[in-house]
């Protein structure tokens, strides 16, 4: 009924673990030294080996969360946008679409410290101290109703929390789960009486029709990247009021702003086909009203900013990109902000050159 | 036409343009007459009598113009920023089985990091005699092995689980690619540290971590780890692509891709595996009852026809169709491909561009003399173990709905009798 035999015999057959005693050694490299092992050897086991001394508590966890991981993870864990909720989910594994978070399904707390540890937060992994990250991990613990708010998680109690999950995991058993799929011979006529269609991609209608595929002519005037900035700048210039200012655009500083914008370009688009995505169409941006774009749903606090008479200079506009969450608050532009000012003058100078 | 092609625009742009390219305003297909002299043969055109581009015009060249729309796309929807996101590759434009380096699909969990050569370092330490560090020019000197493999995503196909989504084969199979690596074996590296301090390696484990801010890192049992697994500098014969893990990767071959850790920095020789966030709470599978499958490496067999495709339509009529498409096993070489045109009825065998070879992509072809008629494209790989692809059905016999990853399933393309395609599922 099945090769399933041969796969195993195969696999034996192939065991490399067989290392000749004396291999051949080149001599190259050298003997890493106690320190840079120390600096890079920091992953965490789930027996607890690699934690480092420790601790922090639930209260601690918060304040640190709220400042360094809620922009995307939300205040309680629970998730902003598309950003992992690390909360909630509980018994829902066994539901249609359940929801996976470190309560609901990760097997070990050593992953989640571990994680946090080495590639948290996003854009500043590896700054945080031993300390913040047991406070995170106790506060992660907390939102998931699994330690009371009087916790405190160290080294020294990190094997005393279980994680709800971590008995629901089996080692890999497709060859014996789907040994049926290993078949001799497979039909090749009269497989089955009728073919109806089931289900169609296109009434679900989810493809990307917009990035990319273009058609040609466009490309092609697209693919040598300066002329179509001189293009864009071109065809501002008799459109737009301030003309000095589209004169003094520097096509460099645009093309720079251009790379730059791909930071900006999951949520938001410009240009002639530009719509509201995540974020709003930004043609004209510069100068405009802040919160008035059409037909996009701002924050309160957006929306509120602009009938408030915010208007978006080359200055506030700079200064909402270096910080956008310390700019304004309750925004909803989950980004954590462009770090080098040479950045921000070219994306503005970018934006610029789509005049609207 | 059909208006529920909606989402698929461009495919129709370029039906148009194909039809027009066929000459002279005639969509007839096949040997017709021409309706008159062909201008592009009977008048000299400008490249029959002026000059084209000197040499060095670009110094390294990219594709024509012509191909501008052949390139990696995303999927907005599926992540929430291009710093942690996927791309895919556009197979439903590409033949042969090398993937050219420039379109081959990108997945970052902290963005393409930008490492020079100077600066890479490779320690291997833990459970070794020597723990030992090695430059790029160090890694340079060990004996170097050539070999073509194929790298695909644990996740590829994973929007189509709970039913046909994507319309088109480089959204619905565009997470993998397929080249030639050039390196040095990691059992040559490990032998160098001395495995003598390790003891029995039957348990033992080495971890692999990559120098970009996600450290993403995974737990490679021993036996694969001294099989063949590649730390790989060279794709295609070049270096490789910042976006694939300049200056150094892993290649594990035939297991799922985010296991091939970028900018490798760190093997670690362990006595168990690590458990890391990528090998818990990603890149597991959860079946139906809630329990989920962890240490799912191997990449089953698989396959799909990129052409005709949603995003590869008939632009000709009826006559002579050449169908064609991709298949790869993680468990071995394929053996042969089956493809139907009526739903999975009747299967023909196609022809294999070339003998398949281990755990690397395979080119099927399949000419027919199209009627017309719509079809109902299917194809059914089969490799070196025995294994047959399944259909999604059988998949989810065993797996339930809410698996995400290792969906090797059969893809169906109704292709119409307007030459368009779509993603559909069939009975």
């Amino acid at each position: 009924m099945s090769k399933f035999p041969n796969l195993i015999a195969a696999t034996a057959m192939a065991s490399a673990l067989a290392v000749p005693a004396y291999a051949e050694k080149f001599g190259l490299g050298r003997p890493a030294l106690p320190e840079e092992i120390a600096a890079w050897d920091v992953d965490v086991s789930p027996d607890g080996t690699g934690l480092p001394d420790g601790s922090g508590d639930v209260f601690t966890g918060e304040e640190v969360f709220a400042d360094k991981c809620a922009i995307c993870h939300g205040d309680f864990a629970e998730g902003v946008d598309n950003w992992p909720k690390l909360a909630g989910g509980a018994d829902t594994l066994d539901h249609e679409d359940p929801l996976k978070t470190v309560g609901s399904y990760w097997p070990h707390l050593s992953t989640t410290w571990d994680y946090v540890n080495r590639s948290m937060p996003f854009g500043a992994a590896q700054t945080l101290t031993p300390d913040e990250v047991y406070a995170i991990v106790a506060y992660i613990l907390y939102s998931n109703d699994l330690v009371d708010d009087e916790f405190t998680l160290s080294n020294e109690n990190f094997l005393e929390v279980q994680l709800p999950n971590a008995e629901g995991f089996i080692i890999d058993d497709r060859l014996t789960s789907e040994a049926h799929f290993w078949t001799d011979t497979p039909c090749m006529e009269n497989c089955k009486d009728t073919v109806e269609i089931t289900m169609r991609a296109a009434v679900l209608d989810v493809t990307p029709d917009e990035t990319g595929l273009v058609p040609r002519a466009e490309t092609e005037a697209a693919a040598a990247e300066e002329p179509k900035v001189e293009e864009a700048a071109a065809e501002a210039a008799p459109a737009a009021e301030p003309v000095e200012e589209v004169a003094a655009l520097d096509p460099e500083l645009v093309a720079a702003g251009e790379k730059v914008f791909k930071k900006c370009k999951s949520c938001h688009q410009v240009g002639d086909k530009a719509k509201n995505k995540t974020g709003p169409v930004l043609n004209g941006i510069v100068g405009a009203t802040a919160g008035a774009v059409e037909g996009f749903r701002y924050s309160k606090a957006m929306s509120g900013a602009g009938a408030d008479g915010l208007v978006w200079s080359e200055g506030e506009l700079a200064a909402f990109l270096a910080k956008p969450k310390k700019y304004m608050k309750k925004t909803k532009m989950s980004f954590a902000g462009l770090k080098k000012d040479a950045d921000i003058e070219a994306v503005i100078a970018y934006l610029k050159s789509f005049d609207g | 036409m059909s208006d529920n092609s909606k989402g698929f625009t461009p495919s129709r742009r370029q039906f148009l343009a194909g039809a027009a390219a066929a000459g002279a305003g005639s969509a007839v297909a096949g040997a017709a007459q021409a309706a008159g002299p062909d201008p592009l043969i009977t008048e000299v055109q400008e490249w029959a009598s002026g000059l084209g581009d000197g040499v060095d015009a670009t110094p390294y060249g990219m594709p024509i113009s012509y191909e501008s729309d052949v390139i990696r796309r995303n999927v907005e929807w599926l992540t929430a920023d291009t710093i942690s996101s996927i791309n895919f590759t556009p197979i439903h434009a590409l033949d042969g089985t090398i993937t050219p380096q420039g379109c081959a699909f990108e997945r970052h969990h902290s963005g393409a990091i930008d490492l020079k050569k100077e600066d890479y370092r490779l320690m291997i330490n833990g459970l070794v005699d020597t723990p030992l560090v090695f430059s790029y020019a160090d890694l340079e000197r060990f004996p170097r092995e050539n070999r073509v493999y194929f790298c695909e995503c644990a996740a590829n196909s994973g929007m189509e689980w709970a039913g046909a989504q994507l319309n088109g084969a480089q959204f619905t199979h565009g997470m993998i690619h397929n080249m030639e690596y050039s390196g040095v074996s990691l059992r040559t590296l490990l032998e160098e540290a001395g495995l003598g301090a390790a003891g029995d390696l039957k348990d033992k484990w080495v971890y692999v971590e990559g120098a970009d801010a996600s450290s993403n890192g995974r737990s490679i049992p021993m036996d694969k780890a001294l099989d063949d697994v590649l730390v790989a500098f060279k794709a295609n014969g070049e270096a490789l692509r910042k976006e694939h893990g300049y200056p150094v990767r892993l290649v594990v071959p035939g297991w799922e891709g985010n296991m091939w850790v970028k900018w490798l920095r760190r093997i670690e020789v362990m006595d168990g595996p690590v458990e890391s966030r990528e090998e818990t709470s990603k890149y597991t599978d959860t079946l139906e009852d809630g329990t989920s499958r962890k240490w799912t490496w191997e990449m089953d067999a698989k396959s799909v026809v990129t052409s005709p495709s949603p995003q590869s339509p008939i632009t000709h009529g009826k006559g002579p169709l050449v169908i064609t498409g991709l298949a790869w096993s993680g468990r071995g070489t394929i053996t042969g491909v089956d493809v139907s045109i009526d739903g999975g009825k009747t299967w023909s065998e196609a022809r294999l561009g070339a003998p398949g070879t281990d755990k690397a992509l395979t080119r099927f072809y399949l000419d027919i003399n199209w009627d017309g008629q719509e079809m109902f494209l299917q194809s059914r790989a089969r490799d070196s173990s025995g294994y047959v692809q399944p259909t999604k059905a059988q998949l989810r016999e065993v797996r339930g709905l809410n698996s995400i990853y290792h969906n090797n399933a059969i893809q169906t393309w109704w292709v119409k009798a307007n030459g368009e395609a779509e993603n559909v599922e069939v009975s």
